[in-house]
Parts: structure tokens; C-alpha cells; sequence
């Protein structure tokens, strides 16, 4: 039997990782232990399929899985490995049910790898797409969910053998307190599985093909250090964005509070930003990027800090006194621009009131 | 002030004196097995050549890439047994997971992991098992193993893991060397693992090499204190760099491209230094080495020291040439150090070397010429387009613009460099072959604050603000300029288990020496 789509291969994860961590924003766990794991697991059981939402049956049934954490626990306490695998077959086995394939729920660092290696383990093909275009620190905070998709049951499961089922939960909302909680409690470390939905719901909410934006991002910035051209130019010619600051970091305040790396990264500027500051939000994934005391880019738009000769993205455990940065801002997927969108992912869901997304335009963009 | 700077390079010892801002002399001599041999001659050449007086000295600076190359190399590294408290996190990457296949087959590929680590706030993830460790201790016994690297889970927030283990080893294991990760690096588990296996591998060496510098100093009749310069181009004492030999890594290239920015007066370029054995490439910023800003590979394994952004390619001027079945050439990585003046054709030898190539071309001028008449012109041709290429290639890499800077050659092998690389220029400064001495002579001096801060009270910018301040106080007072001195590392790690906001405050600040 022919089945449709393509395989990622070994030679595919270096730039899966500097795409993923790229839009990952800071987020969504270290994309190096990340694609150790995946090359792992993809030398243990060969290339691994992906199907474009396109392909996707409508009766097919898909589930997200994906780390639940602290990126900067991630780096320490990195994973057992099944941790997914034992998460997903706790809800088949509850539900009674197999489901056809796996997708991210967000296309962010590791966790952009972690559906790769889980249907590595469990013979499954991977969706090329997710459910934020970026990472975003809670669960709810994902399109799945956004637009209507029951958050129970989900099961979460940590390196210790330990598995919590959540068999009723009044909203994805509820399920993020709860999961949370949880994994406080496992170390700031765990695999979780949602419910899964059928291909006609996942072709109609997901974002489409960011498992190949990423690989495409990483590819070019590859090309670029290759070629001696500028990479940060590169990666905007892959996708609309534009450059905000060039600058040298000055401080990084980071703690973990409530299973989350929460704290802030203050910049200097040189070159074209000589004489001003900056100050990028953290909660696992970078929030609000300020100049001067001014808020110029918040989520659900991308706020991205690579270093600056290489474009190598910085996520938020490895920020650090004296990188050399620039900061990229890269316009979010419409999806997450609706009014319904900004409730769960807009400043005000991040504890910023009276922040108003201001979308970020880029004058040529296509809409998809 | 007068200094020497001396560099011990895999092939060459050079030695450099320097006065105030001045070089005064430099000299050369042949690395030698013992490597007191190689030292004290270069010394007592110096003594010599400008009738000095070893008393009137009053420091000196010793810079080597003997550690880096011995990685590289895959020599003289002892095996070791890379002990991991974590399970059951982290099974699915063990020790060395991520290293070259070669390098873990040469310190014998002995992962153990065991029951262990903290998490984030203190709790354990499991309780050590004294058992378990007694089971490993005495299978390195049975394997002879006595060099042991341990890392647990968030041992630098809570060592005491790390520490119980030492101890039960200890007690089956009394003469063993062992390396604990919380003693060498940051956070970030793989890469502060990886560098305590390089640390424990390189034991033996580093005591052999710490006590041969000690040996050939006084010898030589110098009273004064040594240091060695460390990755950061800041000065270790000997006795932490006999302990901790993975903290001298790159150290030479840093040492390098810092004598060569201070011999030209160029700030930008890229810096070419051809040792004996390595060549190593970096970018050279505003007079500084351009420092790598997430993990650095040394020999093909990942840490995350603060390092300079330099690579090394096994490219030297005792690099060993061969001819391939299809009629081609490699040349090096395996080079025959520092018997170059034995082993080498010119020298009487009988193999074929890099600088045999630069003889029979005459870029070099040395030895026996008629040792390398009968050598094919077309073997000659393709060597030199080999090692062309190989410059070339580094060179453009090293780059990160099109930008034409300057590539400033400096070290022993220099004279297997083209005079140009592509469309780049190739500067050649005096001294250009003690660069490396020189850059160890003028190292920086570091002030480091590490301690638990109790944040309750007072406000973190107020207690990294004074942490600050400190770390200049203690570079000032171990010899900086204060003009110079500034904060290179700054980090604090907020250890959740203990009450009152307790929080770890890392500061390191710099400085150049104070050239009174």
C-alpha cells in the first residue's frame, strides 16, 4: 500500500533544531537534547513519516503529546525517555482506543521533537503542523483547545514510573492548573498526551505545515553561515518578520515559580540600537519586548533572540551575561490573532491587563 | 614588572620575557618528552641570551595546549569510569552519548548510571543507593579503573551526592583520581558531565606535566610563584590546574590570538596559529577573541566553559603526510609532535612530515636539504594544495562576513601558510612565532564572587550590584588595572530547597595586569 507524504530523516535534525528552537521563541525545551532523543530513536527504528494536514483522513484520530516543564530543568533533569510513550498508552488504554498519528501541540524546541521520537517509539506517523506555530508555556494556550476540543481525558507521566489520568475537567484551563500542579510535584518534568481529535477537526484548527517552516528556517540559516551571507537575513526571507535589536545582554533574573522559568533578560543595545535598552518578559517562552520602557512586541507574536553573528536562537536556559544578540519579531499565525485566540494567548492571559496586543505588520506579508 | 610567559605546545617550548609593555626576548626550543627538558632549556636559552638573572623575576605565566592536545589526539589520556547519579532521569542519553566514537573507545566507554540526583528544589529524584556505587566501585576495581568522573543531577545547587559517592568509591578505591562535576561547571548536565570525563581522563598527565614545570623552574633558579592560563584567559594557580587540567582548555588559542593582537596592534582579523601538531582558527574582535556564545567542542565534545569561539584542525608543521592508494595525499591529523627533530626526513628520520614539504620548497629553512631531494614534484604540488585547502576552508569558516579582514599568522608552523588565503592577506608579525608565549605573559588576572545569598532582605540588584563590585575589588587586588576590569560572568541560580530565597551568586570580573 502507497501511503501518502515523506520521511524526516537523521541528516534533517540540525536544522530541525535551530528552526524549532528559532520558533520556539525561548521556549519549548533544549532542541539539543532534543535532537539527540530523536536521532536516538530514528537510528533504532528508521526514517519516520509525515503527512501534510492535507493527507490527513477526516476519521483519523490524532493525539498531541509533548513535555510538560521548565525549560531550565529540561537541561538538567532531562527525560527518562518514554515519558510520552507512557503518557499516550495510558490514555489508549483508558479510552480503548489506538490513535493513527501524533502531532505537536507546539512546534517549539524540543517539544517540536518529542511527538518525532514518541511515534518513533510507538510506529506512528507525525502531522507536519501544531497547535500554536511557537511555544507557549500552558496547555490551553493551544489552537486544539482554543477552538473548542474537550481537554479530558489526558494522562501525564514522569521518568519515575508514575502516571496521573484526567478523566473529567470542566476546560483546558482547568486541566493546565491541574497538570501543573502535577508536574511541580514530578520536578518540573513530565510527558503529557491530550485526548485525541479527528483528522477533520485537526486539518480545520491546526497550524498548517510548521514542521516544514522549521526545517525550511533551519536550512537557510544553515546555508547562510555556510555561504558567509547574513543568517538573520536568511530566516527572514524564509518567513515575514523583521529585525528589532541588536545588543549585548547585560542581565538574565530567572527563577522557577509555579513549574515555570519565569524572570527577564535586560539588553544594551550597539550598532543601529547604540544608546538604548531593552527588556524581554520570560515565562518559558520571551513574553514582551520593551525599548526603552516602551512595550513594542507582545505575544501571541514571536519575540526571538538569536546570537548575532550566527542566528543561532538563544532559548531561555541558555541566555546568559555578555551574549552578543539580535532580536527578531515574527507575526504570529492568524489563527491566534482572533478575538477568541487572544483570550487564552493574548498579554492580558499572561497577567499584563492592560497590554494590548498590538499585531505586528509586515508590509508584504501573505496571508495564508 | 618583569614576567615570562612560557608556552608548551605539543612540538615547541617557546619562552618570552616581557617588561612593562616591552617584549625583551624570546626563544625556541623543542618540546621534549618530560617536558622539564623542553622548559629548562628555553629558560636557561633566555637566561643566556640576555644575561638575566632569574631572581629579578616576578611571576611566571605558563601556557599550554599539552590537555587540548592530548584530547584531540587521543593520547596519553588515562581511562575513565563516568559515574552519573540520576536514574531513573536522563536513561535515555548516557554518559558520552554525544562523543566522537574513537574518543569514547579510547578512555574505554565505561558508563555507569545510578540511582540519584536532586531535583529542582531539593527533593531527591531518588535516594543514592550506597550498595549500587559499592557494586561500580568494584567493577572499576575489577576493570583497574582508578580515574572516576561523577555528576548528579542539579549537583551544582546540592553536592552532597556527588560527595557521598566520592566517598564510598573512595573507601574501595583510596589511591582513585576522581573529578566532581559540581567542582568544574555550570548547569546544564550533558556538557558539565562531559567536561569532568575530559578533567578525570587527563590525570595523570597533569600531574606529570604540573610537577615537570615545577621541576624545570627551580632548576632554572626561579623563586617566583608559577600560574597556568586558563580558558578564559584568566591564571589558574598550579595547584588547581594539577586538579582541574580541563580548565586549561584553550587556553593556547586564547593565549595566541591575544599575543598576536598585541604584536600587530590589529584589532580585527582572523588569527591563524600553526603549532607543531594543531592549527587553530579564530576570530579576533576589537583586540579580543571573539568568545563562543553557547557550547564550545573541544576534540568533538561539548562543554560549556566560557571559551573563545576557536577550532582546531590537525594541521601542524609535524603533521605526518601520507600518499593514498588513489594518488592522493592526507596530511595529518597524527603528527609526530614533539619528535619532529628525530622522526622527521630533514632530521635524519624516516618519516614524512609537513615541514620536510616546507623544506623541499624552501618556505622553510632547517635541517638536512638533501634528506627531501628525491621527493616527486607532483607529491610536493599536492601536499601544499592539500594544506591550502585545509587553511582555506578553516579560515572561511572562521569568518562571519565577506568582509576581507586580515589573517595574522603567528606560531612555529607558520611557514606552511601561503603568503595569501583566497583574496585574504596574510600578516606575519615579528615574534609572530612566541605568540603564544607572549599572549600567556600578559594574561589577565580574575576576581570571582561565588556564595549563597539570601535574598529575603535585601533586593537581588542591590546583592548582584555589591557581588560586582567585589569581584573588580578582588581582580584589583590580585594585580588589575582597574581601568581595564570588567564583569565577564554573571549568574545566579535561585536554590529553591533552602528557606529566605537563597540564591547562588556566581560574578567573575577581569582585568589586564597592571604593568607597573
Amino acid at each position: 500500500m502507497r501511503e501518502p507524504g515523506r520521511h524526516l530523516h537523521e541528516h534533517d535534525l540540525a536544522a530541525l533544531a535551530i528552526g524549532a528552537a528559532l520558533l520556539g521563541t525561548g521556549g519549548g525545551g533544549n532542541p539539543y537534547i532534543g535532537s539527540l532523543r530523536t536521532r536516538d530513536q530514528l537510528r533504532r527504528h528508521g526514517p519516520l513519516r509525515i503527512i501534510r494536514l492535507a493527507d490527513l483522513p477526516d476519521d483519523a484520530l490524532v493525539a498531541s503529546v509533548g513535555g510538560i516543564g521548565a525549560p531550565v530543568v529540561g537541561i538538567e533533569k532531562f527525560e527518562q525517555g518514554e515519558e510520552c510513550l507512557r503518557a499516550l498508552q495510558a490514555l489508549e488504554a483508558h479510552m480503548g482506543v489506538k490513535v493513527d498519528a501524533l502531532i505537536a501541540a507546539e512546534m517549539g524546541g524540543a517539544n517540536s521533537m518529542e511527538p518525532l521520537l514518541t511515534a518513533a517509539q510507538a510506529g506512528l506517523p507525525v502531522v507536519d503542523g501544531d497547535g500554536m506555530g511557537r511555544a507557549f508555556p500552558e496547555v490551553q494556550m493551544c489552537t486544539y483547545f482554543i477552538y473548542g476540543h474537550e481537554a479530558t481525558p489526558a494522562a501525564m507521566a514522569d521518568e519515575k514510573g508514575n502516571i496521573v489520568l484526567y478523566t473529567a475537567m470542566s476546560d483546558a484551563t482547568t486541566l493546565e492548573r491541574h497538570a501543573r500542579a502535577t508536574c511541580v510535584v514530578m520536578g518540573a518534568a513530565a510527558g503529557m498526551a491530550n485526548r485525541p481529535m479527528s483528522g477533520r477537526y485537526v486539518k480545520e484548527v491546526a497550524v498548517p505545515d510548521t514542521l516544514t517552516l522549521a526545517l525550511n528556517i533551519g536550512r537557510a540559516v544553515l546555508a547562510a553561515r555556510r555561504d558567509r551571507t547574513d543568517p538573520v537575513e536568511a530566516v527572514l526571507q524564509t518567513t515575514p518578520g523583521k529585525r528589532i535589536f541588536n545588543g549585548k545582554v547585560v542581565d538574565v533574573h530567572r527563577e522557577l515559580k509555579g513549574g515555570f522559568a519565569v524572570g527577564e533578560a535586560r539588553l544594551t543595545g550597539s550598532g543601529p540600537n547604540d544608546g538604548d535598552d531593552a527588556l524581554v518578559n520570560i515565562q518559558n517562552e520571551n513574553l514582551l519586548f520593551q525599548r526603552n520602557g516602551n512595550i513594542e512586541i507582545t505575544v501571541p507574536d514571536l519575540i526571538v533572540i538569536v546570537e548575532a553573528d550566527t542566528a543561532e536562537p538563544i532559548t531561555t536556559e541558555q541566555l546568559r551575561y555578555g551574549q552578543r544578540v539580535e532580536v527578531l519579531a515574527l507575526p504570529c499565525h492568524p489563527l491566534l490573532r482572533t478575538a477568541a485566540a487572544l483570550e487564552y494567548i493574548g498579554p492580558a492571559a499572561f497577567g499584563y491587563p492592560d497590554v494590548a496586543f498590538q499585531p505586528l505588520e509586515i508590509p508584504d506579508m501573505e496571508t495564508p | 614588572m618583569k614576567r615570562i610567559g612560557i608556552d608548551v605546545g605539543g612540538t615547541n617550548t617557546d619562552a618570552v620575557l616581557i617588561d612593562g609593555r616591552k617584549v625583551i626576548a624570546g626563544v625556541k626550543s623543542a618540546t621534549t618528552e618530560d617536558v622539564t627538558g623542553g622548559v629548562l632549556n628555553a629558560l636557561r636559552r633566555l637566561i643566556e641570551d640576555i644575561a638575566l638573572d632569574p631572581q629579578s623575576i616576578d611571576v611566571i605565566m605558563i601556557g599550554t595546549t599539552h590537555f587540548t592536545n592530548a584530547v584531540v589526539e587521543g593520547k596519553a589520556l588515562d581511562p575513565v569510569a563516568a559515574l552519573r547519579i540520576a536514574l531513573p532521569a536522563t536513561a535515555c542519553l548516557p554518559p558520552m552519548i554525544d562523543w566522537p566514537d574513537d574518543l569514547r573507545q579510547t578512555i574505554g566507554n565505561h558508563a555507569y548510571l545510578a540511582k540519584g540526583g536532586y531535583e529542582f528544589d531539593g527533593r531527591k529524584i531518588a535516594e543514592l543507593d550506597p550498595a549500587e556505587i559499592e557494586r561500580i566501585a568494584q567493577a572499576c576495581k575489577a576493570k583497574g579503573l582508578s580515574n572516576i568522573a561523577i555528576s548528579s543531577v542539579f549537583g551544582p545547587l546540592n553536592s552532597e551526592m556527588e560527595k557521598e559517592a566520592e566517598k564510598i568509591i573512595r573507601a574501595i578505591l583510596p589511591e582513585a583520581n576522581i573529578t566532581l562535576s559540581a567542582d568544574i561547571g555550570r548547569i546544564g548536565l550533558l556538557e558539565r558531565e562531559n567536561a569532568g570525563i575530559l578533567n578525570a581522563c587527563l590525570q595523570s598527565l597533569s600531574s606529570r606535566v604540573i610537577q615537570a614545570f615545577d621541576e624545570a623552574l627551580k632548576e632554572a633558579g626561579f623563586v617566583c610563584p608559577f600560574h597556568l592560563t586558563q580558558n578564559d584567559g584568566t591564571l589558574l594557580s598550579a595547584a588547581q590546574a594539577r586538579r582541574y587540567p580541563v580548565l586549561t582548555f584553550a587556553s593556547g588559542p586564547t593565549n595566541s590570538m591575544r599575543g598576536a593582537a598585541f604584536l600587530t596592534g590589529v584589532k580585527d582579523a582572523i588569527v591563524v596559529d600553526v603549532g607543531g601538531t594543531t592549527t587553530d582558527i579564530g576570530a579576533l574582535r576589537k583586540g579580543f577573541p571573539r568568545p563562543a556564545s553557547l557550547s564550545v567542542e573541544v576534540g568533538g565534545v561539548r562543554t560549556n566553559f566560557r571559551m573563545p569561539d576557536v577550532f582546531s584542525i590537525g594541521l601542524g608543521g609535524g603533521s605526518l603526510v601520507r600518499e593514498t592508494e588513489g594518488g592522493g595525499v592526507t596530511v595529518g591529523p597524527q603528527s609526530v609532535g614533539f619528535r619532529l627533530t628525530t622522526e622527521a626526513l630533514v632530521f635524519g628520520g624516516d618519516t614524512l612530515t609537513t615541514s620536510d614539504i616546507a623544506v623541499a620548497t624552501g618556505a622553510a629553512n632547517f635541517g638536512d636539504h638533501s634528506k627531501v631531494k628525491h621527493l616527486p614534484k607532483d607529491l610536493i604540488a599536492k601536499v601544499r594544495a592539500r594544506i591550502g585547502e585545509m587553511l582555506f576552508e578553516s579560515v572561511d569558516r572562521a569568518r562571519l562576513s565577506s568582509e576581507p579582514l586580515p589573517v595574522i599568522v603567528v606560531g612555529g608552523g607558520s611557514m606552511l601558510v601561503p603568503d595569501t588565503l583566497g583574496e585574504l592577506n596574510v600578516v606575519r608579525p615579528e615574534n609572530y612565532a612566541v605568540a603564544n608565549a607572549v599572549g600567556a605573559a600578559i594574561a589577565q588576572v580574575g576576581g570571582e564572587v561565588d556564595r549563597i545569598e539570601s535574598l529575603g532582605e535585601q533586593s537581588r540588584s542591590d546583592v548582584m550590584h555589591k557581588a560586582k563590585q567585589e569581584a573588580i575589588a578582588k581582580a584589583i587586588e590580585e594585580g588589575a588595572d582597574p581601568e581595564s576590569t570588567e564583569i565577564v560572568d554573571m549568574e545566579d541560580l535561585p536554590l529553591a530547597y533552602l528557606p529566605g530565597n537563597a540564591t547562588r551568586i556566581k560574578v567573575k570580573a577581569v582585568g589586564e595586569l597592571m604593568h607597573a
